[in-house]
């Protein structure tokens, strides 16, 4: 038997949150599934378990997690922790473990808030032990750990930033910053300052931790190029250019970052539309104005449907309640109506900055179009330059390059280089990114035991 | 908290991961490929790059995901030496 619900919510972070505590206040039954062992996504995560000190380091926006948290336990939601999704069917069915143990539940409705990742940063020797993502890094921050001393970011973007200043402010200030992007990426940007202006609390907030980076007197080596990560068996250092002049740092440790794209597992999964998005240069679901996928029943909110940061996740979980309850007939038009639009307007004024931000700080050229030697597919080991040659075999997408070499067929199922693989194809083949493709994902999402997957065949005969 | 990996024997702080307790002990590679045998540590943290990987009791877990526990036994996986040992 599995218990039903009119919704169900995948994440717990400011999306799903906003988005429960909406949910239930418009009538529904919610259920918010979520594998961390407590709600908060990437950005809150630990928020209510963290001591005094790390919410010194990390600062008021982190704090502000607490009112999403609370919000959360006082809705009513059933809030399922420690559960981890790996199959999801358009009719509302999903399968998930739980300790081992395989579950289901089924929903009229979903809505999916799974968030970001990472934008994968091939570089010579990003696989030694020792280089770890910036996020990374914040994780250990959230969760009482400490990261290696003196390690040296790498990368373009506000949350570099924003993990230098908590490193300073943790003890740990980093021994350099090397960033890719150069004074021509910022004249790009000029046109969209305007708009950004509207904005200000982003650029004052960036302001602010640069002046922080500053005053600490930590190196910023800018137009970072020809970057490596270097050592036999664990880094021991990073080689690169900046502005033409080499440079070498000693180092066991380099915090990688630039941007994060959205995590489009499960809506793969379910095959729902996706588009390129050149702006945010990655594949973004559709979704319109209510939150709503190319599947009536199926919603997405959060960075999982593009890059807007934790307001505009937490707005948009809210609207995709409106759009889910209007769906399932909890409320009427007018009541969607005048619920929606004032929250349509707040997530507008949030996203004034994101342009600005998007080409003043772009992804790293060198990482979008690795040399031919640098490792792209981490768990199967391929190559860029294998990449290249099986195009040069007639390979146009990226299944298809699954079969020539294997990049995207290990337990990351693509994760850290499917986006990588269809850069590389389309720029060989010249077609666009959306007649490239993207890698099919398929459940289970995430690797299960045999033990897991016969009790859920057991399970499925069942139902 | 006391756990040991390989033979060594450790401490971690309650609410650890494994992955956060061997970064503290100054531990960074957990494991060997199955391809090249090239050594691979953390990376993502959040259960999404599967570099993490370690035995625990027999079965392959992320690092990332899996609560320190007292007592904890933590080996590598190193699936090459494992196949090298099997034809011996
Ligand atoms: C590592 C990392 C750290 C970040 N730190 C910051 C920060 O400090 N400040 C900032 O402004 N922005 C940060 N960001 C950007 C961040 O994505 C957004 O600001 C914000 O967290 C987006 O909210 P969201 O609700 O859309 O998704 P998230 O907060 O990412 O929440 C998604 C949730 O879905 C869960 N989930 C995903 N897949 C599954 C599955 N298969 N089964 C079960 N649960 C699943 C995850 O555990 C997660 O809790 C970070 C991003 C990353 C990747």
């Amino acid at each position: 038997m599995t218990v039903a619900f009119d919704i169900a919510i995948l994440g717990a972070g400011p999306a799903g949150m906003a988005a429960a505590a909406r949910a239930t206040q418009l009538g529904a039954s919610v259920v918010v599934l979520d594998e961390q062992a407590s709600p908060g996504g990437q950005i809150y995560r630990n928020v209510d378990q963290a001591s005094a000190a790390q919410h010194r380091i990390l600062g008021p926006d982190y704090s502000h997690g607490h009112s999403l948290t609370q919000a959360l336990r006082k809705s009513g939601a059933v809030h399922c922790a420690g559960a981890t999704v790996w199959d999801v069917s358009r009719d509302g069915l999903v399968t998930y473990s739980k300790g081992g143990q395989p579950a289901q539940i089924r929903a009229k409705h979903l809505i999916l808030a799974t968030g970001a990742t990472e934008r994968p940063m091939p570089l010579p020797g990003w696989t030694l032990p020792g280089a770890m993502t910036a996020g990374a890094a914040q994780i250990l921050l959230k969760s009482g750990a400490l990261v290696a001393r003196d390690p040296v970011l790498i990368g373009s973007g506000p949350l570099l930033y924003l993990l230098a200043a908590q490193m300073i402010t943790a003890g740990r200030k980093p021994r350099a910053m090397i960033e890719t992007q150069s004074r021509s990426d910022m004249w790009a940007a000029r046109h969209d300052l305007p708009g950004a202006l509207r904005g200000w609390r982003y650029l004052a907030k960036g302001a602010g931790l640069l002046t922080k980076i500053m005053a600490a007197g930590i190196p910023r080596y800018t137009a970072a190029r020809e970057i490596a990560l270097e050592g036999a068996d664990t880094l021991t250092s990073v080689r690169f250019t900046s502005h033409g002049k080499p440079h070498e740092i000693a180092t066991k440790t380099a915090l990688l970052h630039h941007g994060v794209v959205p995590n489009t597992q499960i809506s793969r999964a379910l095959r729902l539309e996706h588009a390129y998005d050149q702006s945010q240069r990655c594949f973004v679901p559709q979704v319109d104005g209510l939150c709503l996928s190319s599947e009536p029943n199926i919603s997405i909110a959060g960075d999982g449907a593009g890059i807007g940061g934790a307001k505009v996740a937490a707005l948009s979980g809210e609207i995709a309640a409106f759009g889910a309850a209007s769906r399932l007939g909890l409320i009427t038009p007018q009541t969607q109506q005048a619920g929606v639009a004032p929250l349509q307007r707040k997530r507008q004024h949030e996203l004034h900055a994101r342009p600005f931000l998007d080409r003043a700080y772009p992804p790293a050229t060198q990482s979008l179009s690795p040399a031919d030697t640098t490792l792209i597919c981490r768990c199967e080991e391929v190559t860029a330059g294998d990449i290249r040659r099986f195009a040069k075999l007639g390979c146009k997408g990226p299944n298809q390059a699954k079969a020539f070499g294997r990049a995207g067929m290990g337990p990351c199922q693509g994760r850290f280089c499917g986006l990588t693989v269809t850069e590389l194809l389309a720029q060989e083949t010249g077609q666009s990114q959306d007649d490239t493709g993207a890698l099919r994902i398929r459940a289970p999402l995430k690797p299960v035991t045999l033990g897991e997957l016969a009790a859920y065949d057991a399970n499925s005969q069942e139902t | 908290m006391q756990f040991h990996f390989e033979d060594r024997r450790l401490s971690a702080p309650r609410g650890a991961t494994v992955a956060s307790a061997l970064l503290g002990a100054g531990i960074t590679a957990f494991r060997e490929t199955p391809v090249s045998g090239a050594a691979r540590g953390p990376f993502c943290l959040m259960g999404a790059c599967y570099d993490c990987l370690v035995s625990i009791n027999g079965v392959t877990v992320q690092a990332c995901m899996t609560p320190i526990e007292e007592g904890l036994q933590v080996c590598r996986v190193r699936p090459r030496l494992t196949e090298n040992e099997d034809k011996a």
